[in-house]
């Protein structure tokens, strides 16, 4: 013990004092301030978005037309990059090193703290050798996501595609979307969006200091499952459609087939179609303006979109409409001598047959000319009713077989056709005055009259039903449950009795089965189909081909349409296309000649002359004189989804 | 040595206590170096590969070192302190010149796949050379030849050190000044005076300088209008502004242009004069951030996310107490530093009852060192000191750094049992 003794009291003090201070900003930092733990939290936590597999869709059948494959998008923080071997990268990802600096500065534009996507959608095969070196890459991850495929490339149209949403869908959708996400953009991918996309579920997981993921947080607590999409039970047969798809390679045109008794949609082509699976993937932006640009306008609709005169098919719906009204009877009688004179005998509407004397039913059958413009000027001239009036009844009762009006199936960017209104021609005439002779054109469906392929068919379904349809539709059924929406279910009458349709049906009957009937040469052995070549008018080249057709007579259980663009007589190329479809649909087998099958096979019936220009071929009308169209973008039969969207909202 | 003294030694004249505190300190370490570099991924068993494996065989070794401390006569550690001094002085010098760089700092000798560190050590022999040169002089009154005789004792090893550059390592010795303090080579008031300084220069780095200036100014002045009436004291107040504002504007000459920018960084960081929590600021900020999310209770062993996915730097040595703070929270805090606190007082009053100057004065170096990490090394992680990379006795990973504590604390020790012989 020295003089210094006390000393010691001085220094345990200051020990004691210095444990005393920790202890007190330990207090502070552990008990008081809550926001470490909120920074740690912030440090290990990242919410996953776990998307949902899009809804799958089946044929009627059950076999699958869309299902989800895995893809996986490459996700960069730049911040946390470091050591990089960019060439390794480059070439697993199969990018060059310029393409990786554009990638990178878009995403440190982006943000250089938070991840963004560095290389979307990299096939699971790509992905097998990244996911290899991935723990190189300090500052990338992999997220996967599923991408659509279509096991056989079939039916682009009817299912449509789907896409990044853009900053409008973000808005419009009140922030269900995020950048990223994808949506349905055409056919029954945008029509049941609602449905298929599912629901979002989030997964928060722990990361490490460098951003790889470490295991779930609190054992999944916060985290919540990702629903996914309704599938959908689509009213297609996908065998038919195989066929119907093959038949119409290289021909411009539609095929529509519907099941009468229930308004669901058989066959749905669109040709010149697209395999399905170029919207899909990483080369999915090149293809998609290779499409837009393609000159025979694949990405359009055609049985929804595209309009003609009906031709032949409207004298059907003439007769019915003609005998509802009580302008003339099964046993009407008008001569022909090869044509309908009008306008006070100045001008004559011809006929392809000189008949004399022509009962309905033969008319029908031989589709003349002059029996329905006869049946015409009894509708407007002779009702005892100014002409405008009678001209409205007999547009009203025409639009009752879902004419000028869109049918509502279940697909955006249906086309109404046309139907001009008597306000029309009064304008255009400049007084009421006018009758059957000014537009006497519009008596067999030529003229200003337009009318989509799904239209001819529904019309086809109409006369099978003996004067009824329900909506045609392409889903029959939605999620697990099967719902079927209500508006499918609906009988829609056409407006004329089913007595009126008898001669109708005997004269479509003899057209097809009888010796020199239009469709004899297509006639199925042991079915009685009942169907009608005819002629769609083509101001712009060669007419385009048509065959209408329901099967068989008694209880039918198929009503078609099919249009072949630019390819003249209808019997030829129409005409065997339906035949071997409802052969097919209802006996499973094709008895149609072989030589006729290999020459449609084999056509190649694609405008060459000008290909530049084809979309003006398959325009309607010159004019489009219904309701004055605001937008001249409208005046082109090419929608894009977007003008699509437009409309629909 | 006979059976009677190694009886006697095994009797009862250990500081069981100290031992005690001495073991439970080093199984914290072991628990939170092995929570530091657990591996969520990879669980593994026990290996030998890991930094906890080898601490285990670092713990396992030091009880072997502190056995042969206690078993070796005393009278060895202070005849043979100048030779190892010298020994460790020759060491430094070899470690500027063989020695393997590590983060910026020339500190390690490797010897095959163990590396020493020199400066460690050089602790412990300046330790006991201090207590020999003082207590030689102890019968004398404290005088200012004696002073300077034993300040060169510890500025030798000091400059070696911060050639490495090891400044944390460097400034441990400065710890040593509760030694002098204790021995009556330094009086209160220049101690006060010391506490001052460093006051001032933390204010004058943290505030521009002119205020620093003029609040000393003004202190001076309210005093100078207290004792208006006492021209003595008037007149050495104003001789102490003048030396502090001349020292002011030497601390800011010397921040400025004699410390390295990274040194300046990290000062600025604590004194929140950089907000960067990304750059220098992250060691910091995620040190905080694992201690302060721990809450009361901790995440408990294993769960501490901070630590786990190795968002705290160093996190096995340096910021060990990271993994305390997080995983057993403010009470697992309190138990750390109530064992130290503990500690150290407890060699204060073994250095109180040494009947030997000798003992007392290296059992004060032994405080004064353990005291300084401990202060430090804590202070830094929880954002009251700058980052100073000095290990957490006996926690921290480390061969070099827990057998040179371990050999320091023991040889005090067995002063200590040895206290009623003769040294």
């Amino acid at each position: 013990m020295n003089a210094f003794f006390e000393r010691k009291y001085i220094i345990q003090g200051i020990f004691i004092v210095v444990a005393v201070i920790i202890a007190t900003r330990l207090f502070y930092l552990q008990l008081i301030d809550e926001s470490y733990l909120l920074s740690a939290n912030n440090n290990v936590l990242r919410k996953m978005v776990i998307y949902p597999a899009r809804g799958v869709i089946l044929d009627r059948n059950g076999q699958v037309l869309v299902q989800n494959e895995p893809v996986y998008d490459l996700l960069v923080t730049p911040r946390e990059v470091r050591d990089l071997d960019t060439a390794l990268l480059c070439e697993l990802v199969g990018i060059d090193h310029e393409g990786f600096l554009k990638r990178m500065k878009t995403a440190r534009d982006y943000s250089p703290y938070k991840a963004s996507p560095f290389e979307k959608q990299i096939p699971a095969a790509a992905y097998a050798t990244l996911q290899e070196h991935l723990y190189k890459f300090r500052g990338f991850y992999v997220q996967n996501r599923t991408v659509r495929s279509y096991p056989d490339s079939i039916a682009a149209q009817f299912l449509g595609y789907i896409q990044e949403v853009n900053d409008r869908d973000i808005e419009r959708s009140n922030g269900f979307y995020r950048p990223g996400d994808y949506i349905g953009a055409s056919g029954v991918e945008r029509a049941y969006e609602e449905l298929l996309r599912g629901q979002r579920g989030v997964k928060n997981v722990m990361v490490d200091a460098f951003n790889r993921p470490q295991g779930s947080f609190a054992d999944g607590k916060y985290d919540t499952l990702a629903v996914a999409g309704d599938g959908l039970v689509s009213s297609l047969d996908k065998d038919l459609q195989i066929l119907a798809e093959k038949l119409m390679r290289n021909k411009i045109g539609s095929v529509v087939a519907i099941e009468p008794a229930t308004g669901e949609i058989l066959t749905f082509v669109s040709s010149p179609s697209y395999d399905p699976n170029m919207m899909v993937g990483r080369e999915r932006g090149n293809n998609y303006m290779k499409l837009l640009y393609d000159p025979y306008k694949p990405m359009f609709i055609r049985p929804i979109q595209a309009q003609y005169p009906p031709g032949s098919v409207f004298k059907v719906v003439s007769a019915l409409t003609a005998q509802q009204a009580g302008v003339i009877e099964a046993s009407t009688v008008f001569n022909c001598p090869g044509g309908y004179r009008y306008g006070g005998g100045r001008a004559i509407m011809r006929c392809t047959h000189v008949d004399g004397s022509i009962p309905l039913v033969t008319a029908i059958q031989r589709s003349c000319n002059t029996y329905f413009g006869y049946t015409y000027a009894r509708m407007i001239d002779h009702r005892n009713l100014p002409s405008p009036e009678s001209y409205t009844l007999w547009r009203e009762a025409t639009m009752k077989f879902g004419i000028g009006q869109p049918l509502g199936i279940d697909l955006p960017g249906e086309q109404d056709g046309l139907l001009p209104t008597a306000d029309y021609y009064t304008k255009r005439y400049g007084n009421a005055r006018w009758g059957s002779g000014y537009n006497i054109s519009l008596s067999i469906g030529q003229g200003e009259m337009g009318i989509t392929p799904l239209q001819m068919a529904n019309i086809m379904a109409i006369v099978a039903n003996r004067g009824f349809y329900y909506r045609p539709h392409l889903i029959k059924a939605i999620g697990e449950k099967k719902i079927v929406k209500p508006e499918f279910t609906e009988k829609i009458s056409a407006g004329v009795d089913a007595k009126y349709y008898e001669p109708v049906v005997e004269g479509l009957s003899r057209a097809v089965n009888v010796p020199g009937g239009t469709g004899y040469s297509v006639r199925i052995a042991d079915i009685e189909m009942c169907g009608k070549t005819g002629t769609a008018q083509n101001p712009h080249g060669a007419d385009h081909a048509v065959f209408f057709a329901f099967a068989p007579r008694d209880n039918p259980k198929i009503a078609i349409a099919v249009v072949v663009e630019n390819a003249g007589y209808g019997g030829v190329w129409a005409g065997p296309i339906a035949s071997m479809l409802v052969e097919q649909y209802l006996k499973d087998t094709i008895t149609l000649p072989k030589y006729i099958q290999d020459r449609i096979y084999n056509a190649d019936l694609l405008p060459k002359q000008d290909p530049q220009k084809p979309a003006e071929s398959v325009k309607a009308a010159p004019k489009r004189p219904t309701e004055p169209r605001k937008d001249p973008e409208e005046e082109s039969i090419f929608v894009h989804h977007s003008m699509i969207a437009s409309r629909y909202e | 040595m006979n059976s009677m003294h190694r009886n006697r030694f095994f009797g009862g004249n250990v500081d069981w206590f100290t031992v005690l505190l001495w073991f439970l300190l080093c199984i914290i370490g072991w628990f939170n170096i092995h929570a530091a570099v657990f591996d969520p991924q990879h669980p593994g068993l026990f290996s030998l590969e890991t930094n906890y494996g080898k601490q285990s065989i670092y713990i396992f070794s030091a009880m072997l070192i502190a056995i042969v401390i206690l078993i070796v006569d005393a009278k060895f550690y202070s005849s043979f302190s100048p030779i190892l001094y010298a020994i460790t002085i020759l060491l430094l010098i070899a470690v500027l010149i063989i020695g393997r760089n590590v983060g910026g700092n020339q500190a390690w000798i490797p010897i095959g796949s163990f590396r020493l560190q020199p400066s460690e050590f050089a602790k412990l022999a300046t330790c006991l050379l201090l207590a020999r040169y003082l207590s030689a002089h102890s019968t004398k009154t404290p005088n200012l030849k004696t002073l300077i005789g034993g300040i060169t004792v510890v500025a030798l090893p000091v400059a070696l050190v911060l050639l490495q550059p090891d400044t944390g390592s460097a400034l441990a010795f400065f710890a040593l000044v509760f030694v002098f303090y204790r021995e009556g080579y330094i009086s209160g008031p220049w101690m006060l005076f010391g506490a001052l300084a460093i006051m001032l220069f933390v204010l004058t780095l943290a505030f521009n300088q002119w205020i620093v200036i003029a609040g000393v100014a003004m202190t001076v002045g309210l005093g100078i209008y207290y004792f208006r009436k006492k021209r003595k004291i008037i007149t050495s107040l104003a001789a102490i502004f003048a030396i502090a504002a001349v020292y002011v504007l030497c601390v800011e000459f010397v921040y400025e242009n004699v410390l390295q920018s990274h040194q300046r960084n990290r000062i600025d960081v604590i004194l929140g004069k950089i907000d960067d929590p990304r750059g220098e600021g992250y060691n910091l900020n995620q040190s905080m951030i694992a201690i302060g999310s721990g809450q009361f209770w901790g995440k408990g062993y294993l769960q501490g996310t901070q630590t786990k996915y190795n968002f705290v730097p160093e996190q096995s040595t340096d910021f060990i107490f990271c993994t305390v703070g997080e995983e057993w929270g403010f009470v697992g805090s309190m138990v750390v530093i109530g064992i130290y606190l503990t500690l150290l007082l407890r060699i204060v009053n073994i250095a109180e009852r040494q009947r030997t100057a000798f003992a007392r004065i290296y059992a004060y170096g032994v405080a004064s060192i353990l005291f300084f990490h401990f202060a430090i090394n804590i202070g830094m992680t929880i954002g009251i000191v700058p980052i100073i990379g000095i290990p957490l006795p006996f926690i921290s990973y480390g061969g070099s750094s827990l057998w040179s504590f371990t050999i320091l604390l023991f040889i005090m020790l067995k002063f200590d049992a040895n206290r009623k012989g003769i040294v």
